[in-house]
């Protein structure tokens, strides 16, 4: 089959618009993240809402949801439990870390009638997702841009040195509160295309790739967005002829481009 | 005499319990040039940091006559990454920034101040370089001209010559002195055989504060103060204020 005819089917054109929409919303708030080295963080809230995933489907309400709940909780607690200097925030991430994943793991268990369907919530399912999946993604997507586009600037002074902030009277803790949700919302919606376990390399493996070309936070952003959308779609086109699930061919895509740039950079810079 | 800029009174400054400034008051008042100097650990940031409210004091008042963003402030090195993605001239920028402000693209007034202080600094030509790929001394004259970019009416400035060469050293205390005609400066430094030509009045920190009102002090002033720091005489500095100092 040719590849044009492939973007005629529905299923596809919906994983198109997918990638497109979780390129543009974890490469601005990937930057964010690797910037101020909160990956491991990242790494806590994602795990963190698998529990919300068990809860969910124990209960009987939409698992996505859970996640979203418990993913904005991490967020909070981590946050704010750091500022106060009440544990070492890498204790603080690596408890939520495997309290949400054990949370999870029971009440799936606990869940009766049929086991369901965890691998898509552990390594994503792109060509699965639904239009209100899409219109989450779109509205999270435009909600990013907007605040990172308005917001640029105070944004940019706050990751770079909190303090001098403070003293230039931006609200540091309005910024931090707020960026830290958009970081969980936006790893509750990748968990249904790239999946708990995969979540974090589409949030750190473009923003590598741009910081391999350049050192703006604005380049880094923009760069990030294009690098993870061009992995996204051959990922895609490539698990769709390979017969393999998509989002494992998507990190592994993002990976080989990484290396590729690397390459061209030895090549034509020297270095 | 006109009401003070700052007035401290009986302030305690702790970390966890832990005191590191006991009943310490100090008004400074405009045109004031005051070195604070102290040993290592006496608790000189710390003092800043109450200043700046950064850090709550467990004990007396700090009082502004002023906000926060009128103080230009250059903090001791090491206390942002210094590999974060951000150019020269973003940095310096972001000394003009006050309060929330939603905007996009730049004002030429704006840009018209960066290259102003870029030209202070003697960083015109590496304006876009990420901070990252900066000397130390060049990172250095970054976070002075993000200090004084907004031509504040109080600037701290905590070890501003760490890094910097001698060359820059002379400007930068040359710049100081100029800017003293109009901006009142608190200045942190533990090498007072440097700063005592430029400053007007010394602070002397450990723990507690005792101020001198003169630029020339003696080691048995200091010790007096319970200050014990060495003073190291430099250069053709007269010897009537610096005592030579002498290797044991
Ligand atoms: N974040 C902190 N937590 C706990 N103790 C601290 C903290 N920061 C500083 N201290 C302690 O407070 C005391 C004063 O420190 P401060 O940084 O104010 O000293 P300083 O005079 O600026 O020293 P230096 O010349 O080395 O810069 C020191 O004993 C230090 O160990
Ligand atoms: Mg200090």
């Amino acid at each position: 089959m040719d590849l044009l005819h492939l973007f005629t089917y529905g299923f596809f054109q919906h994983a198109v618009v997918a990638a497109l929409l979780m390129s543009v919303t974890c490469g601005i708030i990937g930057t964010y993240i690797v910037s101020r080295r909160m990956v491991f963080i990242s790494g806590g809230i994602t795990h963190a809402s698998f529990g919300g995933v068990g809860i969910g489907y124990y209960l009987g309400f939409p698992p996505l949801a859970g996640a979203a709940t418990v993913a904005v909780l991490a967020a909070l607690i981590t946050e704010n439990l750091t500022r106060r200097k009440v544990m070492r925030n890498d204790s603080i991430i690596a408890i939520l870390w495997s309290l949400g994943m054990a949370i999870g793991i029971i009440f799936v268990y606990l869940t009766p009638g049929y086991a369901p369907n965890l691998m898509s919530y552990l390594f994503g399912s792109i060509i699965t997702v639904t239009s209100t999946d899409l219109w989450l993604m779109l509205a999270l997507a435009l909600t990013v841009t907007t605040v990172f586009t308005l917001l640029y600037r105070p944004i940019l002074y706050v990751s770079f040195d909190e303090q001098f902030a403070r003293i230039r009277g931006i609200p540091v803790m309005f910024i931090n509160y707020l960026l830290i949700i958009l970081v969980a919302l936006t790893i509750v919606l990748s968990i249904r295309t790239a999946g708990i376990i995969l979540v974090l390399s589409v949030l750190t493996i473009p923003q590598n790739i741009s910081n391999l070309f350049t050192n703006r936070f604005s380049h880094i952003m923009i760069g990030s967005v294009v690098f993870g959308f061009f992995a996204s779609l051959l990922g895609l086109v490539l698990s769709y002829y390979l017969d393999i699930p998509s989002g494992a061919t998507i990190i592994f895509t993002l990976v080989v481009l990484y290396l590729v740039a690397r390459l061209i950079k030895v090549v034509i810079f020297g270095r | 005499m006109s009401t003070p800029l700052i007035e401290i009174k009986n302030m305690d400054v702790a970390y966890q319990k832990q005191l590191v400034l006991s009943n310490i008051s100090l008004s400074v008042f405009e045109h004031d040039f005051i070195g604070i100097i102290g040993p290592n650990g006496g608790g000189k940031t710390s003092l800043v940091k109450a200043i700046l409210g950064l850090l709550k004091p467990v004990g007396g008042s700090v009082k502004h006559s002023m906000n926060s963003w009128e103080i230009g402030y250059l903090p001791q090195g090491n206390q942002v990454d210094e590999n974060f993605p951000i150019t020269v001239k973003e940095v310096i920028a972001s000394g003009l920034e006050h309060g929330l402000k939603m905007r996009l693209g730049t004002t030429k007034s704006r840009q018209h101040k960066v290259e102003k202080a870029l030209e202070t600094v003697g960083l015109k030509a590496l304006h876009s370089r990420p901070i990252g790929e900066l000397s130390g001394g060049e990172f250095q004259r970054t976070m002075l001209a993000r200090a004084i970019i907004s031509s504040p009416r109080l600037l701290i400035l905590d070890e501003p010559d760490t890094h910097v060469d001698n060359q820059f050293e002379t400007e930068l205390y040359a710049l100081l002195k100029e800017l003293n005609k109009t901006i009142t400066i608190l200045l942190v430094s533990h090498d007072i055989g440097i700063i005592s030509p430029y400053i007007k009045t010394i602070a002397c920190v450990n723990r507690d504060l005792h101020y001198h009102a003169s630029n020339e002090i003696s080691e048995e002033q200091l010790k007096v103060y319970n200050c014990p720091i060495e003073i190291i005489a430099h250069g053709p500095v007269p010897h009537r204020v610096i005592k030579e100092h002498i290797h044991k």
